[in-house]
């Protein structure tokens, strides 16, 4: 589903460039649930970026459902992320002073989904993250843990390809960040979806079925799990 | 998809209420301020118009001497009554003419008196000026050819000397002579340039000859360009009778000339009316600055909201959806300070426009005009913020805090 073939990314010029990624060879199936670890700067941020079409790489070949993305336009990418990708971030990033509801709503609104079946979408998806009854409160009215949620719920709104998850539960205490978990391993058991994460807590990573390790933009021998 | 790019942004405006008042005050003054310069202008335009018409529609002042030489005007051969037979008799571009006189009198009625300019004058003179008779009847042509001491009064007179009495009837006295008060002219108020049009005594030309003036004396005649006719070829109609009956030469200049009202007119309104655009041009400069504030405000926003814009960019927004949002909104703001400037500059006009006494003109394309100009302003200065936001990489977007 998600092939990555000699990938390079390098950020700055000349001197102060820094190789990001190098050389990463990368293949992942559909219904995984994968873990990139990694020290800060290893590049699994990067690579997850990449993964998401929010950057490209200078050189190397992202075959996504077999349609390479590396010469993909903005726009186009933008299109891919809106059909066949869910973000789920370290800081939520939900809208704030916006509902719940509306938060949830807002990748379909881009689709052009009608208002009605855009609200019952939504809230089967808050239902399905167990927030059934907070669909009107807004994120200051939330804790951490149902925030993080409501984002989960976005990004799963539009049934996407493949989620991906930025530290997830960075921003949580450790019984709020099982919890999420969870949900993201439940949801990938029963729903079949592809989860890859970023994390850098063992504990967390040993939800994934696979965890691959970042070091100096490469990926290390797969030790198997 | 205009439609939730409109409802967001009516949001996005309710949500920071009082900025965006202050931001739409810079428009809402600006399109108050041309609206209500472009009706004061148009007001008093009207007003000038209407004060010269009341002198007399299509009126034209034929008098000896030439136009810029003042001193020569004495020397001029002067007008006699049958100037304004032969105009009347063979001009069909005028239909009515008459030759004056006039002498400032001092009148007395009783143990009242006034002093006022008595005019001798032809009938027609009545029907040039525009005149009604409020009360009594006109001079007859009988009283007319035989010089019969009758006379008409102007409403300021009939006041002065009778105040609440019946003039009709009475005998008052021109100087020496007594003369008999046959009818009352219909107020008109004061003229163009400030003097009071209804300060007047009337009487037949051979009455004042006769009575008061002992000459044939004929200062002007006054003359109506009939209807329909450019007021242009009746004046170059006279110019040219004129010419002939005083044995003017080719080569030669007018020794007389003829002031046609309809370009005081024009003279007149045309300097208001440069000045009801100088004022809205000045007022328009405003609309431009109240744009600026548009623009400054969706910067702000921009970088405020650049987390928001990360987050819509990383769902799937493509850059043109990120700019129409931004862009609707700033149309939204300035379309919607528009709006109220219009309803400023409407209650703003009817109060100013009472208060110094000019009519009521709405012109509904400036009004309109100043709406999409507003709505322009918008589309200019809010592109740059839109694009702005646009062109946000979401990476960056999103780790912005």
């Amino acid at each position: 589903m998600i092939k990555l073939q000699r990938l390079n990314k390098v950020y700055g010029k000349g001197a102060a460039a820094v190789e990001a990624l190098r050389d990463v060879n990368l293949s992942i199936n559909e219904g995984e649930f994968v873990a990139m670890m990694g020290p800060s700067g290893s590049g699994k941020s990067t690579c997850m970026n990449i993964l998401g079409c929010l950057d490209t790489p200078n050189s190397g070949h992202y075959l996504f459902q077999d349609t390479p993305v590396e010469d993909m336009s903005r726009n186009q990418r933008a299109l891919l992320r809106r059909h066949f990708i869910g973000f789920v971030f370290q800081g939520f990033n939900l809208l704030a002073r916006t509902t719940a509801l509306e938060n949830v709503e807002l990748p379909l609104v881009y689709r052009r989904i009608p208002r009605a079946q855009r609200h019952a979408q939504a809230r089967s998806a808050l239902a399905s993250v167990g927030l059934e009854g907070r669909e009107h409160h807004t994120p200051a009215e939330l804790s951490g843990g149902q925030q993080q949620r409501v984002a989960i719920a976005r990004a799963l709104v539009t049934q996407p390809s493949v989620l991906l998850a930025d530290e997830p539960t960075g921003n949580l205490d450790s019984a709020r960040g099982h919890e999420i978990m969870e949900l993201l391993s439940k949801l990938n058991r029963e729903q079949d979806i592809t989860i890859i994460m970023v994390t850098h807590e063992a504990d967390i990573a040993a939800y994934a079925q696979r965890v691959i390790h970042f070091l100096d933009g490469r990926i290390q021998p797969e030790q198997g799990n | 998809m205009w439609w939730s790019a409109l409802s967001l942004a009516l949001k996005e405006i309710r949500r920071n209420l009082l900025r965006s008042g202050l931001t739409m005050l810079g428009i809402i003054i600006g399109v108050a301020a041309v609206i209500t310069m472009v009706t004061m202008g148009n007001g008093t335009t009207a007003k000038i118009t209407a004060q010269i018409e009341n002198l007399g529609s299509n009126m034209l002042i034929l008098r000896p001497g030439q136009r810029f030489l003042r001193g020569s005007r004495a020397a001029a051969k002067p007008l006699d009554l049958s100037d304004s037979e032969a105009l009347r008799r063979e001009l069909s571009s005028i239909s009515a003419a008459a030759a004056i006189t006039n002498r400032p009198m001092s009148i007395i009625y009783g143990n009242t008196n006034w002093t006022t300019s008595v005019t001798g004058m032809e009938n027609d003179y009545v029907v040039v000026r525009n005149w009604a008779i409020s009360a009594g009847r006109n001079i007859t042509d009988g009283e007319q050819r035989a010089g019969a001491p009758a006379c008409l009064l102007g409403e300021t007179v009939r006041r002065e000397l009778f105040s609440y009495q019946d003039a009709i009837g009475e005998t008052i006295r021109l100087g020496k002579i007594a003369c008999e008060v046959i009818g009352i002219l219909t107020s008109k108020g004061q003229s163009t340039m400030g003097s009071d049009q209804d300060d007047v005594v009337l009487i037949p030309l051979r009455a004042h000859w006769r009575l008061i003036s002992g000459g044939q004396n004929v200062s002007h005649i006054y003359l109506s360009g009939r209807d329909g006719v450019d007021t242009n070829k009746a004046r170059r109609d006279i110019e040219l009778l004129m010419r002939e009956r005083r044995h003017i030469g080719a080569g030669d200049e007018d020794d007389f000339n003829v002031i046609d009202m309809k370009e005081i007119t024009k003279t007149m309104t045309g300097t208001t009316e440069v000045m009801t655009s100088l004022l809205g041009a000045v007022a328009a400069v405003s609309l431009v600055v109240g744009g600026i504030g548009i623009m400054n405000i969706m910067l702000v926003s921009v970088t405020e909201r650049t987390r928001e814009i990360g987050i819509r960019l990383a769902i799937g927004a493509l850059e043109r959806e990120v700019q129409r949002q931004f862009l609707v909104e700033a149309v939204v703001l300035s379309s919607v300070g528009g709006m109220i400037g219009i309803g400023l500059a409407l209650v703003a006009s009817y109060f100013i426009a009472a208060a110094i006494n000019i009519p009521l003109i709405l012109d509904g394309s400036i009004i309109l005009l100043a709406f999409f100009f507003s709505a322009l302003v918008g589309v200019v200065f809010g592109y740059f913020p839109a694009r702005k936001a646009a062109r946000l990489d979401p990476i960056e977007a999103l780790r912005h805090e």
